[in-house]
């Protein structure tokens, strides 16, 4: 499938893509955003930011704007003893992977950077760049609590990068391709038991299960929020930044949500199917071809499904007590990495004799 | 031996219950007030603050001196009021000059509402009058007699409570009187259409002549001499004397009309 934006020369392709992804990267994190402040507060019997609006319309629709104009405004300190260069790059480091990512995930029908027949691996490779971030942070702030939370991090990232890999690996067993977008079509021609029509979420339970658990733990959220445990190391590796750096670091965690979101609705979810075998309508709308209203379609139904797997990112957070650090571990190389593996072998023989 | 590592257990149902307490929690609606924008539904005794009715207050300083942190400031002045009649005496009177209470002492004890003999202190919630300084929640007599226009009225009594003692007096008296005056007018006047109806006619009938007739107070010397020497005190035996002369004149006047009638 040829990409929407490659239109004319290439230089005009590569200036539309970067639009269409910075504009996505500062839109959906907002949103979750957005959705974090509210969840929580109903799932917590409170009503969250109710006060900052834009225009008329309030219910703190305006809170995350107001929030990154005020982060703009204060101090931004850097520790003495700080390593200063590590200190000041870290929050980047943490925040790029998030928005290389976005070439490779497909929104839409022809909505997507570039369909890299590696996708799979360039979007799991990647993701795991935003650890060094962690990493970087913590080692930098010359303080022993972001010391503990750094390293934290990096126990919690390596034993959970496993189970997402492993998530993965089923999938792309099962569609035969490791390119994002032809997960997505493979996706729309499965058929259960040769009838119905069915995305992957049902004969890859196991790994939808292992990757949202896994992705949870990768953006250390909670119930997975060691590395930051606010009661025991006061924030981990974000205990030292002020400021615009600090609000990188919220900005990454929120892009990541979007992010594994994103991946999981494509490798499980049918991507921007709206039904199972059901592609978006592609209809001549005016002057607007069909293509591109089936890509517009496709970018809505794609979101619904981001959205959704984030509010259950979002309710889990409001319901579950952190772990414990020793039962995060034993959880994961215990239960999740060899359940990955059983899985990969089911899928592997029923691959073959299917 | 050494100790193998022990498996989890499996994730029990309890993770699902937990996930729909929340889902449940999100469903039903919030009980946080909005405040500044919806005006909290207070009781009606709430202690917001201190109202003065100004009125009332006969500066007797009783609340000046209970104040257990003695944050109530009153000043005043004595007024010679001439005479009504000639050549009596003047009489003086307390005029108030201020009256102020420091909210930022007052510990909302309710002392000096309870003990104001006169009435003139209220509680009222009202409680929006925080300021940027200390200093200005001494609030003097002007504001406090604001603040008796927010003092609401008097709960209603409970179903089945007692009636106050002074209406349960006062009702006493008058259904009292009903029956004296019926007593009175049944004999002298044997009306064929009222006897049947004797009780509720007569009770009626008392009522409305006590509403006619108005007996201006006198002391009758003979009750009030037959008092003294009993031993009564002088106040006691002038208001039972008025009383005994009222009861007897509104008698008389009842049998005057009871003749003309008939």
């Amino acid at each position: 499938m040829e990409s929407l934006f490659d239109v004319g020369p290439l230089a005009l392709s590569i200036g539309i893509k970067l639009l269409v992804m910075i504009g996505f990267f500062l839109t959906a994190p907002l949103v979750a955003g957005y959705m974090e402040h509210k969840v929580l507060a109903h799932q917590q019997d409170r009503l969250g930011p109710m006060e900052a609006g834009i225009g008329p319309i309030k219910h703190g629709v305006g809170q995350l704007v107001a929030d990154g104009a005020k982060f703009l405004q204060k101090e931004d300190i850097i520790p003495a003893a700080a390593d200063k260069w590590v200190f000041a790059i870290a929050p980047g480091v943490a925040l790029i992977p998030a928005l290389v990512i976005l070439i490779v995930i497909p929104l839409g029908p022809g909505v997507f950077g570039v369909d890299l027949p590696a996708g799979v691996f360039f979007a799991l490779a990647v993701s795991s760049v935003s650890v060094l971030g962690v990493l970087m942070a913590a080692w930098s702030s010359a303080n022993k609590y972001s010391l503990m939370g750094g390293i934290r991090a990096a126990a919690q990232l390596i034993a959970y990068e496993l189970p997402l890999v492993l998530g993965a690996a089923a999938v792309v067993l099962q569609a035969g391709t490791l390119s994002l977008v032809g997960i997505v079509e493979a996706q729309a021609e499965f058929r259960l038991f040769g009838i119905v029509p069915m995305w992957y979420v049902l004969p890859q339970a196991v790994g939808f299960l292992l990757f949202y658990v896994a992705s949870l733990a990768e953006l250390n959220r909670p119930p997975f929020d060691m590395p930051i445990a606010d009661s025991e190391i006061i924030f981990g590796h974000m205990t030292e930044y002020t400021g615009i750096r600090y609000a990188f670091f919220m900005l990454a965690e929120y892009a990541g949500m979007v992010v594994l979101s994103a991946i999981a609705t494509v490798l499980f979810l049918g991507g921007w199917y709206i039904l199972p075998g059901v592609p978006p309508p592609a209809f001549d709308l005016w002057f607007i071809p069909g293509e591109v209203v089936a890509g517009l379609i496709g970018v809505g139904v794609t979101m619904g499904k981001i959205l959704s797997l984030v509010f259950v990112m979002i309710w889990f957070r409001a319901t579950f007590p952190r772990l414990r650090e020793d039962q995060l571990q034993r959880m994961s190389w215990l239960v999740l990495i060899p359940l990955g593996l059983l899985n990969i072998v089911v899928i592997a023989i029923a691959k073959v004799f299917a | 031996m050494p100790t193998l590592p022990k498996l989890p257990k499996p994730p029990q149902i309890g993770l699902l219950k937990g996930l729909g307490v929340t889902l449940k929690t999100m469903l039903t609606p919030s009980t946080t007030q909005q405040y500044p924008h919806v005006k909290p539904a207070l009781p009606p005794r709430s202690r917001g603050v201190i109202a003065l009715m100004e009125e009332n207050c006969t500066v007797c300083m009783l609340c000046a001196r209970e104040c257990p942190d003695w944050c109530i400031y009153i000043d005043s002045h004595k007024e010679v009021v001439p005479p009504k009649e000639e050549g009596a005496r003047a009489r003086t009177r307390n005029v108030l000059d201020r009256f102020a209470i420091d909210f930022a002492l007052c510990m909302y004890c309710g002392i000096c509402v309870e003990v104001c003999p006169f009435d003139a202190l209220f509680w009222s919630p009202e409680f929006e009058y925080s300021t940027y300084s200390v200093r200005e929640l001494t609030h003097e007599k002007e504001q406090l007699r604001v603040w008796m226009n927010t003092v609401p009225p008097p709960p209603e009594l409970d179903e089945g409570a007692d009636i106050p003692k002074e209406i349960e007096e006062g009702l006493k008296a008058a259904r009292k009187a009903a029956e004296q005056a019926a007593a009175a007018a049944a004999p002298a006047e044997p009306a064929p259409g009222q006897a049947q109806t004797k009780a509720g006619g007569a009770a009626a009938g008392g009522a409305a002549q006590e509403e006619d007739i108005h007996v201006e107070a006198q002391v009758d010397q003979e009750v009030f001499d037959q008092l003294i020497a009993e031993g009564k005190s002088e106040r006691v035996a002038r208001a039972k004397a008025k009383a005994a002369y009222v009861r007897k004149e509104k008698a008389r006047i009842r049998a005057e009309r009871a003749g003309e009638g008939s």
